[in-house]
Parts: structure tokens; C-alpha cells; sequence
């Protein structure tokens, strides 16, 4: 009897040292998959990887479906202890990345070994990063998602940013894993982060209580990044944009909306929006855009432009086969 | 692009992946707070759940709106547009459907309600006399969202309507009972807002470990029924640190 109780514990013990162990947690590193769908009546927002983009690559470059869990770092800072062996890769805004102090790629699949340090530095162009480990972390999902929302305290571990010594369990990696081939992505395939982007946005909701003047007004000017931004949404400032209504009944705000206070100043709303509100908007910005203004910071340069359900429809499906016939380079 | 479905239903672009349907009364031309035009939006949702169950990613329902969020890699936003058309012409059609009557218990008390003299005050009546009227009222939830489990319920007694605070506070308690306008609610957490608070409910609004997780739907009844404070704190209500 006390054998197996023994040995139960020695299991538990080697269950709780597969993964990795949080050293330094960073500025604001979150654990996030794709994002939370289907809880809205609960007045759940979808959080998820505010640049979807780099999110894919890391999971593909690891070998996972595009749904795995992984972790947003957001600034960088964020320091990792390998307990398993297991392969790793980073993508997204160009942080500083290292193993063990020796400088290493982003864009590709690591080999990692059990006692390896990881770090990723701070970035001076961009803002988020992924870092996805081959098979995922294990999570357990909360209301379908492993998504962190820290405002409504649900998904990640604790329903919150990762701390230090946290624990993220992952996948251990098999003889036959560690034998296999490391991938990277081309250069010119990897996306540019940049200070300035086009916010391509297609014209709804309330469009028709802003007029004409207002809608090309908003449509021919530059705005910069203010202070607010975050995950939620981004505050801009720039010339002002009237509509003849000042708040309307609270309805649901999709990705990418673009509200309009009574100031005037934009806001497009982000991942972790709230589901619901009563400012008016004036349309929505694309999803592959809405993932490209997230990497920006305050002062960085936006410029809207209109885009038609049906051009904007193509864009979606053309993204999408390109991501899919896009080969990813063996190097070992 | 507008696509008028029937007298009361109108459909407009949202965003790359959504439509908005807005939905108003055959007498009134603009969309207003209204049970009946609520349990068209009830109607209308169920209608989209049964049908679109492989197209649509997620609907949020409000007073006279459904946001429908669908899958681009499914379907695109004409065949939604013309498929929607055709499963909500029938919309309106019958009669209203009464929700579940949910009973919250609430600790109406100077200590649990800071703004309840004011109130009073404002409408000329007695602490008591506004008490007494926020529970006459069968309020329904004609929606869910802001915060997790928070439930727009409507509407209160015209008498007892109160503009939001000029300043919002920074700590609103969990379980505060508020007034906005016609508009009530209980605060599901601790967070900031500008309503007026009444009460103290001690009820969880929004527990992630319960099954159901809300005790409440969009389309339920709601009555708050007065506790005093031993009651209170026998359903496991927590008196929060006094914040003016």
C-alpha cells in the first residue's frame, strides 16, 4: 500500500515538472488560444491573440493546430524554466530572444532541453510576441477557452497574466520527436512590423448618422495612437468626427468596431472589448488590420480606408490560401 | 447596405464577418425599450440558433438588436443576407412568450444603498416610498453583457429614474442593486460605475463554477424582493467597505 502510494506520488511529482516554470512573467505575458466563442449571452468577450497572424506561425512552426494554446508576451521581459525536453518557437514583434544566454532566431522551431533558460528581451517595434511549444501548454479551458481575459478574470491559469513560478505544463517530447525535423519560416514570408499601417474598414452600423463630410473626413485623415491602448482597444487622436447622435440604445460590438464618442476620437475595439455599448460606430476594421494596429504603440500612424463587404470577403479568403500554400524551410 | 425583412426587422453590415439585425415596433419607426419588440429579438435569436447552427460563430442579443457573428470560411455575407430573409419573415408573427419569473432578494438599507437619499430626494418621495416601488415592478432582462453576468433589467417606475453620476465611482460593490435611467441591475463584481446604488443583493450573478452560471436569461422576469440584514448575511451577502 505504501508503495503505491509511493509511487503515486513520484508520478505526481514528474506530472508537475513536465512543462515549464515561469521565472521572470515580464511586463504582460498571457496565456491565450484562438479565443473564447459562444459565450457571449454570458457577456463573456472573446480575447485571444490580439495579432492572430504571428500567433498561426508559432503554432505551425510547431507542428499544432491552429487552435493550441500558447503565450502572448506583450513588451517581452518574460524569462522560462524548461523541466522536459520539447521544441518551442517564437514569432511576432522581433524580441531579443535567447536560450541558455546564446542569441537565437525567431521564425523557427527550437529543440529545447530540460534545464535550458529561455528569454525573450524587450522589443522597440511592435508589441506582442508568441511563444508555442510543440503538442501546446495544458490548460484547462474555462467556458470552452483557454483565453485569458484579465478584466473578467477568466482563462489563463488563475483567470489572470502569468506570474513567476507559475507552472505551465506541457507535452513531454518523445525519442522520435527529438529526431525530427526543425522548420522556419522565410524571411519574406514573415510579416514586417512597421509604425505606420492602413486600416482597411468596412462602412456599417450606424453609418448613416454620419454624414457625408464626417465619413470623408474620417476616411482622408491621419490619426496617431494615444496613450490608451491595450487589448481592449485602441484610442486614437486626429480630427474629430461628428454624427448626429450622441449615445444610441447598447448593442453588440463586433471585432474591430470602430466607436465614436462624443469627443469624436475613434476607438477601434479589440479583442477583449465588452460585448455591448451605446456609441455610435461608424464601421469595422478587417480582422487581418485589426491584428496589425495591435502590434502598434502610442504615437505610431494609422490611416482608415473604406473596403466593401465583398472586396474585404476576398481579401479574408486570399489571406487564407496564401497562409495555407505558404511552406514553411527545413533546416536540420 | 440595408435589407429590409419585414416591417419590423431591418438588416445592416456590421463588420468583415457581421451583420446587425434591428428590430422596431410596426407603430414606432425607430427602435425603442419595449417587452414586445424584446421578445422579437428572443424569437428572432431562437430562429437563427435552430437554423444557422454551422454558419453563425456566436449572436449577441440586446433591446432591439442581434449582432450575428458568422464563419467567412462557411458562408459569405450575401447567402447569410438572403438565407436570414427568408427564416425571419415569419418573425412577428406570434404572440409573446413569457419568460421565467426569477425572484432576487434584496438588502435595501441606507448602509447597503448610498444613493437611496438621494433618490428620494430627487423624486420628492420617502427612502421607503422608493424602496417599495423598485419592487412593485416585474422587471424582464432584455439583455447581458457590459461585464460578465451583468443583466440590463427594465424598466423601473418613471418616478424612481435616475441620471447616471456625473463622476463615476471607481468601486461599485459586488451585488449592488443600481438605477440607470429606467434601466436596473445588479453588478455582478466589484468594478467601476456610474449607477445608482439602492441595495445589496446577495445573490452571485455570475459564478463560473455554478451550473447555470447566471441565474438569469435575456428574456427572464426578474422581482426583487426585500431581506433585512440577518437574512442577508444568512444567504452569505458580504457588506462591502463604505466608499462614498
Amino acid at each position: 500500500m505504501s508503495k503505491i502510494i509511493s509511487c503515486e506520488q513520484a508520478q505526481k511529482k514528474s506530472l508537475q515538472q513536465r512543462g515549464f516554470v515561469v521565472s521572470d512573467p515580464g511586463i504582460l505575458s498571457l496565456i491565450q488560444d484562438a479565443g473564447r466563442f459562444g459565450a457571449f449571452n454570458l457577456g463573456l468577450t472573446n480575447g485571444g491573440p490580439a495579432d492572430s497572424l504571428a500567433f498561426y506561425w508559432a503554432n505551425r512552426l510547431c507542428g499544432n493546430a491552429i487552435n493550441t494554446t500558447a503565450i502572448e508576451i506583450n513588451l517581452g521581459g518574460l524569462q522560462l524554466k524548461a523541466q522536459t525536453d520539447c521544441i518551442v518557437a517564437v514569432t511576432g514583434a522581433p524580441m531579443p530572444l535567447t536560450v541558455n544566454g546564446q542569441a537565437k532566431a525567431c521564425w523557427q522551431s527550437l529543440l529545447i532541453k530540460a534545464g535550458d533558460t529561455i528569454h525573450l528581451g524587450f522589443t522597440d517595434v511592435g508589441v506582442r510576441s508568441y511563444l508555442a511549444v510543440a503538442g501546446g501548454f495544458e490548460v484547462k479551458p474555462s467556458f470552452g477557452s483557454t483565453a485569458t481575459v484579465c478584466r473578467e478574470s477568466v482563462g489563463g491559469l488563475n483567470g489572470g497574466k502569468l506570474l513567476k513560478h507559475d507552472v505551465l505544463p506541457c507535452q513531454v517530447l518523445s525519442k522520435a520527436d527529438n529526431s525530427q525535423k526543425q522548420w522556419m519560416l522565410a524571411e519574406n514570408d514573415q510579416p514586417r512590423y512597421v509604425n505606420e499601417v492602413i486600416l482597411h474598414t468596412v462602412i456599417g452600423y450606424q453609418q448613416a448618422h454620419f454624414p457625408d463630410i464626417e465619413k470623408r473626413s474620417f476616411f482622408s485623415s491621419e490619426y496617431h495612437i494615444s496613450q490608451h491602448w491595450d487589448r481592449m482597444g485602441y484610442r486614437l487622436q486626429g480630427r474629430a468626427i461628428k454624427s448626429d447622435v450622441n449615445g444610441i440604445l447598447s448593442e453588440g460590438i463586433c471585432y474591430g468596431a470602430v466607436q465614436i464618442p462624443a469627443d469624436g476620437q475613434p476607438i477601434v475595439l479589440l479583442n477583449d472589448r465588452q460585448t455591448i455599448g451605446g456609441y455610435p460606430k461608424i464601421g469595422a476594421v478587417i480582422s487581418q488590420d485589426c491584428a496589425k494596429l495591435s502590434q502598434l504603440r502610442q504615437g505610431d500612424k494609422v490611416h482608415f480606408e473604406p473596403i466593401s463587404m465583398s472586396a474585404a470577403d476576398n481579401m479574408f479568403h486570399l489571406n487564407l490560401r496564401k497562409l495555407k500554400q505558404t511552406q514553411l524551410i527545413s533546416y536540420t | 447596405m440595408t435589407t429590409q425583412i419585414n416591417d419590423c426587422i431591418r438588416l445592416e453590415i456590421a463588420g468583415e464577418s457581421s451583420l446587425m439585425l434591428y428590430f422596431s415596433d410596426y407603430e414606432r419607426a425607430s427602435s425603442v425599450i419595449t417587452p414586445s419588440i424584446s421578445s422579437l429579438v428572443q424569437q428572432a435569436e431562437q430562429l437563427i440558433r435552430l437554423h444557422f447552427s454551422a454558419e453563425i460563430i456566436d449572436l449577441i442579443s440586446s433591446y432591439a438588436s442581434i449582432l450575428v457573428v458568422f464563419d467567412l470560411s462557411v458562408i459569405d455575407h450575401h447567402q447569410l443576407r438572403n438565407q436570414l430573409r427568408s427564416v425571419l419573415k415569419q418573425c412577428g408573427s406570434v404572440g409573446m412568450k413569457q419568460g421565467r419569473l426569477v425572484e432576487l432578494p434584496a438588502y435595501y438599507s441606507l448602509e447597503s444603498g448610498m444613493d437611496l437619499t438621494r433618490i428620494a430626494h430627487h423624486a420628492n418621495l420617502t427612502v421607503e416610498q422608493v424602496i417599495t416601488l423598485h419592487q412593485a415592478q416585474e422587471y424582464r432582462v432584455y439583455a447581458i453583457g457590459f461585464a460578465p453576468g451583468f443583466a440590463y433589467l427594465g424598466e423601473v417606475d418613471e418616478r424612481i429614474a435616475m441620471a447616471r453620476l456625473t463622476t463615476p465611482r471607481l468601486k461599485v460593490p459586488k451585488g449592488a442593486i443600481a438605477i440607470a435611467d429606467r434601466q436596473t441591475a445588479v453588478y455582478p463584481a466589484q468594478s467601476p460605475g456610474g449607477w445608482n446604488i439602492i441595495g445589496l443583493c446577495p445573490i452571485d450573478m455570475f459564478n463560473p463554477q455554478a451550473e447555470p452560471t447566471m441565474p438569469v436569461e435575456v428574456g427572464d422576469r426578474v422581482k426583487f424582493v426585500a431581506i433585512d440584514k440577518t437574512q442577508f448575511f444568512e444567504l452569505g451577502g458580504v457588506l462591502p467597505c463604505v466608499e462614498s
